[in-house]
């Protein structure tokens, strides 16, 4: 297969240089016709997102000019362009691709929409008919290793930031955070962000409460919640799933007996404390009380860390995938490559077999069916035999990938043409005939 | 047959079993579905058994493992509605062990020895048994729900709970899930020991409350009634549920186990 692949990501290129090659959706069907309708170029898709554009060939000769397409199709110089510009062939460009597709060469890694959108380029690609044969294994491959690394691994399955991972803590506790109450203490732009993400994710009703009156009914206008007077803390605090603290209090405003009335009023339901203040606003023994759950910068903080680590580790693993199913799909393509030379070295032998039973025929006179059979199978068991050996070698090569130096010495010693078999004829039988 | 069919039961609980096992240290979601659907071919043997041996006349409804693998196959049904409402398989972790045992245990096919006396009403019969086995499935059910809300307590206070992999739910849905089947469960139990007592009535003419079963069936009943009651009342959960579930359990296996000892409730060969 000669696939290659060119484009530029948000590693390789600026923005500038990003939105200038930026395809929009509805001009995607297009492109890809002028692809496919370059010179050197059988099937051609383009992926077009805000972090790449990137494009796929299967070319005739393995060296299409994509730079020139690029250049000619966005109106760019060599000297604008080429700097960004990355370009993998063969194997690379595979495994570039899987990468892609499993999202493990996002800006965030293990986010899912890559996926999506490769697949919808995919579609489009498919719909104007740009992409058929090759490329179209290659893409399915691709989507069944994205799912795989998806399935295996858990690169997509953690949130990276504080306030992320308050809400997956939430999460873990009550479930839905649909209808769920949040109460802010210490207006603060971390808790103001905590709190977002919390609504973000289904959280209901908000109270807000600071020592400065006016401020926590600023906030709370800001999130359509209501402001508490800070006297009326103790009061209200037990309304509230999730607390977000983050006064300047020297000492702690949280402490046991403040939880322990809380759970009462509760009927012992859960209740989780977010404390990102420093010091901290919640006492260290109210984490001993049943139902309540305290979580301060520190856990907060380990906590990123260990996804960050976990996400690292991860990748690791998603990266030995990719390496696997690369390795598999090569070894599939290089039995595809010496295909063709083994369906010509059996369509050449038959061709001599033909013509000289064809030559003695006369010479035999009149044969009986049971002759003529036994003349065939004699001819065919020759060949079958002679062929053997050569055909198991190409099979074996191929999958040690060197299919190219095998299949070349094979073709001069037969003096086979060049026949271009595409991939539908490379389905025939490859087989000794019988 | 049917004891053929049970144990082609018990193979598939096999796989449930082994899942229990493995969840607890690692989480694969393939194999949380191989369990599902081996949990799910499993019931459907048992119920070929159930009712096989139901048609064939033979049933003998007192059989202490016919008995077993009704309880067996009802607790079976009580996770399978918990999975279609939650979409989680975690409860397994305690039921499926719990399933293979009782399956294993009537499907070995040693005979007790133990005889009943002859009842008079067996309409009744069948009923308590119904009644009664219902509620200990939801007992079953909600014992392992409590079991697991203390460890997603633990991971959650431990605060390494954020590793990226965890096979149970949230607090609150485990916390669901056990005070629904608990209530769930109540009346089935309440209504099994009264038909259980009115089988005792028309047989015997009495019902002896110094008798080890009925002792016994009335402590579980109570501490079932305590749990339902404080959970209403104060919501209590988490340690002190747990702890209220565990010995409801052992009260439930003791007033199983009081089978042996009972002069009046005694099981038949089946």
């Amino acid at each position: 297969m000669r696939v290659q692949l060119i484009g530029v990501n948000h590693k390789s290129a600026p923005v500038e240089v990003r939105e200038r090659l930026a395809i929009p959706e509805s001009r995607l069907p297009d492109t890809c016709r002028d692809l496919t309708a370059y010179p050197g170029i059988e099937e051609g898709m383009v992926i077009s997102t805000c972090n790449r554009v990137e494009i796929v060939a299967h070319t005739t000769n393995g060296s299409a000019d994509l730079r020139g397409f690029l250049h000619d199709h966005f109106h760019l110089t060599a000297d604008e362009l080429d700097a960004h510009l990355y370009e993998f062939r063969e194997k690379d460009a595979v495994r570039h691709l899987f990468r892609v597709a499993s999202s493990l060469d996002s800006m965030v890694v293990g986010e899912a929409q890559i996926l999506g959108q490769v697949k919808e380029a995919y579609a489009t690609a498919r719909a104007v008919g740009a992409v058929r044969g090759q490329l179209d294994q290659l893409f399915s491959r691709a989507f069944a290793v994205a799912k795989r690394v998806r399935t295996e691994t858990a690169v997509g399955s953690s949130s990276v930031s504080i306030a992320s991972v308050a809400v997956e803590l939430a999460q873990k506790i009550f479930g839905t955070l649909e209808g769920k109450t949040v109460f802010i203490v210490g207006a603060g732009k971390m808790s103001e962000l905590a709190a977002r993400h919390l609504m973000a994710h289904g959280c209901a009703a908000i109270f807000v409460a600071n020592r400065t009156y006016e401020r926590a009914i600023g906030l709370a206008q800001r999130f359509n919640g209501q402001a508490i007077k800070f006297d009326d803390l103790y009061n209200t605090c037990d309304r509230a799933d999730i607390v977000i603290t983050s006064t300047g209090s020297p000492r702690a405003i949280f402490r046991r007996e403040h939880g322990e009335q809380f759970l009462s009023r509760r009927k012992n339901r859960p209740m989780f404390f977010i404390d990102i203040a420093v010091p901290r606003d919640v006492s260290a023994d109210m984490a001993k009380l049943d139902g309540i759950f305290t979580y301060d910068i520190d856990d907060l903080q380990q906590a990123v860390t260990s996804h960050v680590a976990d996400r690292r580790k991860e990748a690791e693993l998603a990266e030995a995938i990719i390496t696997s199913e690369v390795e598999r799909f090569e070894a599939k393509l290089h039995t595809l490559d010496v295909v063709p030379t083994i369906v010509s070295l059996q369509d050449h032998l038959e061709t001599i077999r033909q013509t000289e039973i064809e030559r003695v025929r006369g010479r035999m006179g009149q044969l009986t069916p049971e002759q003529e059979i036994a003349i065939e199978a004699l001819t065919r068991g020759i060949i079958n035999k002679v062929m053997h050996t050569p055909i198991t070698t190409l099979k074996t090569a191929a999958k040690e990938s060197e299919a190219t130096t095998i299949v070349d010495v094979v073709r001069r010693l037969f003096n086979l043409h060049e026949r271009e078999t595409r991939a539908p004829d490379s389905k025939k039988e490859v087989g000794t005939r019988q | 047959m049917s004891l053929l069919w049970l144990r082609f039961a018990l193979a598939c609980y096999f796989i449930g079993l082994v899942y229990a096992f493995v969840a607890l240290t690692r989480t694969s979601d393939l194999f949380s579905r191989i369990a599902l659907h081996a949990a799910s071919l499993g019931m459907v043997f048992h119920f070929v058994s159930l009712t096989e041996l139901f048609l064939s006349g033979q049933v003998v409804w007192a059989s202490v493992h016919n008995g077993e693998s009704l309880l067996a196959f009802l607790s079976m049904t009580f996770f399978m509605v918990v999975y279609a409402i939650y979409q989680t398989t975690s409860p397994g972790v305690v039921v499926f062990p719990i399933v293979f045992f009782l399956t294993f245990v009537a499907a070995v096919g040693e005979q007790p020895v133990l005889l009943t006396q002859y009842v008079s009403h067996k309409g009744w019969l069948v009923a308590h048994i119904i009644l009664i086995f219902t509620g200990y499935a939801a007992l079953v059910l909600s014992f392992g729900a409590s079991l697991l809300y203390l460890l997603q307590e633990r991971r959650l206070k431990a605060k390494k709970s954020t590793s990226l992999i965890s096979f149970l739910p949230a607090l609150e849905v485990i916390d669901q899930i056990g005070y629904r089947t608990l209530l769930l469960g109540f009346p089935f139990m309440t209504l099994g020991l009264i038909t259980g007592s009115i089988v005792a009535l028309t047989t015997y003419g009495r019902v002896d409350f110094l008798d080890p079963k009925i002792l016994l069936s009335l402590l579980m009943w109570a501490v079932y009634m305590v749990m339902v009651f404080t959970r209403w009342n104060s919501g209590w959960r988490g340690r002190r549920a747990a702890f209220l579930a565990t010995f409801a359990f052992v009260a439930a296996l003791a007033a199983w186990a009081a089978n042996y000892f009972s002069a009046i409730h005694r099981f038949a060969a089946s």
